[in-house]
């Protein structure tokens, strides 16, 4: 132990005595893990976001697919998946989009269940009346309506209606709420002209959840034009969407890990002279080749532990404590409404373990094998060079 | 050895920051949320408006709602068009709940 400590003493002399160029090498190393990590906790936060909060979502969503594409479904197929055994309900819901070309942002318009209880996260309450509405956080922020206040909106005749904000989603349900705009059902129906007898799509809720891919299958089975949409289908889209394949993860992953192949090619392709002589007078002190490789082991372990540490801290920093803002642009895109709302800071251990295993690894094989390539030549041929 | 020693305090001080930060957030299921502030009244606000997706990326209905789009709406003009949305290289169409397959009938086959 006193051997490896008074070896590992020597190590950060050695590291010390070429202090600017390990000191860039940290910090490139650092940023490298800095950026994956920035990726891999702010997927896993919206993962466990999303996972954690669709949990409710319905269990059935119905959809019609015309042409194929979307399209609006008859409110009478409710009643041929209502005859289903294991169906408890069925319920159209009607939605929609709307494009406002004055600050080009999209909104989404939803019109609310029969249930007229409050929710927890509404300031306010939902629309009672043809004339009212409830917002979302993010068209509060654009537009600036308070409750009280009026939307004019341009319906699909091209008329004007105006809406009185009767509540407002609270900020911590933006990644839920933020471009909602919530009316009465028969008010976003005349909004959209959207006749009785359809629906944006059925929602279906089942008495087991085991039987629902069962059921899902007989819907498409008896209604041969929908697309039964199941709760862990939603999921595992979420599941999916920001996972390690990811487009986030490979976007910027892909020029991370250049970079890194670039410093690592740098060492495996050999030492500077400095360090071969360095080594070749250790050899010729009398210092056997297991001791040589100890004291590079040591070096490599010191850059990348410390760049490990560094990084991974400087992600959870940028992600937790700033809100991701080197990302969030790649999530925004075009979008002119982008939640604005704090990560949950929950993280898998075994995706810091496999960045760990992938960063450290390699860098330490790519120090160890051309410091043993030296070591095992004869000093003197060494030292000459 | 002082450098030595030196080296693992640092070493343990980032550790410790670090492991305070994990312990802090390290859970590892999905259903913690609701355990979480607010996290009842998200699956709450979930089930009563009968929401699907996150209000994340609003600029193409399937970056939207991922979960509800079909596979030609990240194709806007016709199957097979280049993707124009920034965020459709981050939010592929899925493919959940399409199961047409084209078939062949050869000469002769029924």
């Amino acid at each position: 132990m006193r051997r490896l400590l008074k070896i590992l003493d020597f190590t950060l002399s050695s590291l010390l005595k070429r202090k600017y160029k390990n000191f860039a090498l940290i910090a490139v190393y650092a940023f490298t893990i800095a950026v994956l990590g920035s990726v891999l906790f702010l997927t896993q936060a919206l993962k466990y976001e999303a996972t954690g909060s669709l949990e409710t979502a319905p269990d059935i969503v119905v959809q019609r697919i015309f042409a194929g594409r979307h399209d609006l479904i008859p409110v009478n197929y409710a009643e041929t998946i209502r005859r289903l055994p294991g169906v408890k309900s069925v319920s159209s819901r009607v939605w929609g989009y709307y494009y406002d070309s004055l600050i080009k942002a999209n909104l989404t318009f939803l019109a609310s269940g029969s249930d007229r209880q409050t929710l927890d996260l509404l300031e306010g309450r939902l629309p009672l009346a043809d004339d009212e509405c409830s917002i979302g956080m993010g068209i509060q922020s654009a537009f600036g309506p308070a409750i009280g206040d009026s939307l004019a909106l341009e319906d699909s005749a091209g008329a004007t209606k105006t809406f009185q904000v009767v509540g407002l989603f609270r900020a911590e349900s933006n990644l839920l709420t933020n471009d909602l705009v919530i009316f009465q059902e028969q008010t976003l129906r005349a909004f959209f002209n959207i006749d009785s007898s359809l629906a944006t799509d059925l929602i279906v809720e089942v008495y087991n959840p085991r039987e629902t891919k069962t059921l899902a299958k007989k819907i498409k089975y008896h209604l041969a034009d929908t697309r039964p949409i199941t709760r862990d289908e939603i999921l595992h889209t979420y599941e999916t969407l920001f996972n390690w394949r990811s487009g986030m993860m490979l976007a910027v992953a892909t020029g991370a890990l250049i970079a890194f192949c670039i410093l690592a090619w740098d060492k495996a392709t050999g030492l500077s002279a400095e360090e071969k002589r360095e080594i070749g007078i250790l050899k010729a002190l009398g210092w056997e080749t297991a001791d040589v490789l100890t004291v590079k082991l040591w070096e490599g372990l010191v850059i990348s532990l410390t760049s490990l540490l560094i990084g991974l801290i400087g992600a959870w920093v940028h992600v937790f404590v700033f809100g991701a803002p080197a990302l969030t642009p790649l999530l925004k895109g075009w979008s002119v409404l982008y939640p604005d709302f704090a990560y949950t800071a929950l993280i898998d251990i075994y995706q810091v373990f496999v960045l760990a295993m992938l960063t450290v690894g390699p860098y330490i094989a790519c120090t160890l094998i051309p410091a043993w390539k030296t070591a095992v030549t004869d000093p003197d041929l060494v030292m000459r060079g | 050895m002082f450098k030595s020693w030196l080296f693992f305090i640092f070493c343990s001080i980032l550790a410790l920051f670090l492991a305070a930060l994990l312990v802090q957030g390290a859970v590892t299921s999905g259903p913690v949320v609701a355990s979480l502030p607010d996290g009842k009244a998200k699956q709450q606000l979930v089930s009563r408006l009968r929401l699907t997706d996150l209000s994340l990326c609003s600029e193409a209905r399937y970056t939207r709602h991922p979960s509800q789009a079909d596979l030609f709406s990240a194709f806007q003009d016709y199957p097979g068009s280049f993707e124009h949305f920034p965020t459709g290289s981050i939010i592929l169409p899925q493919l959940e709940g399409f199961n047409n397959q084209l078939r062949i009938v050869r000469q002769g086959e029924n």
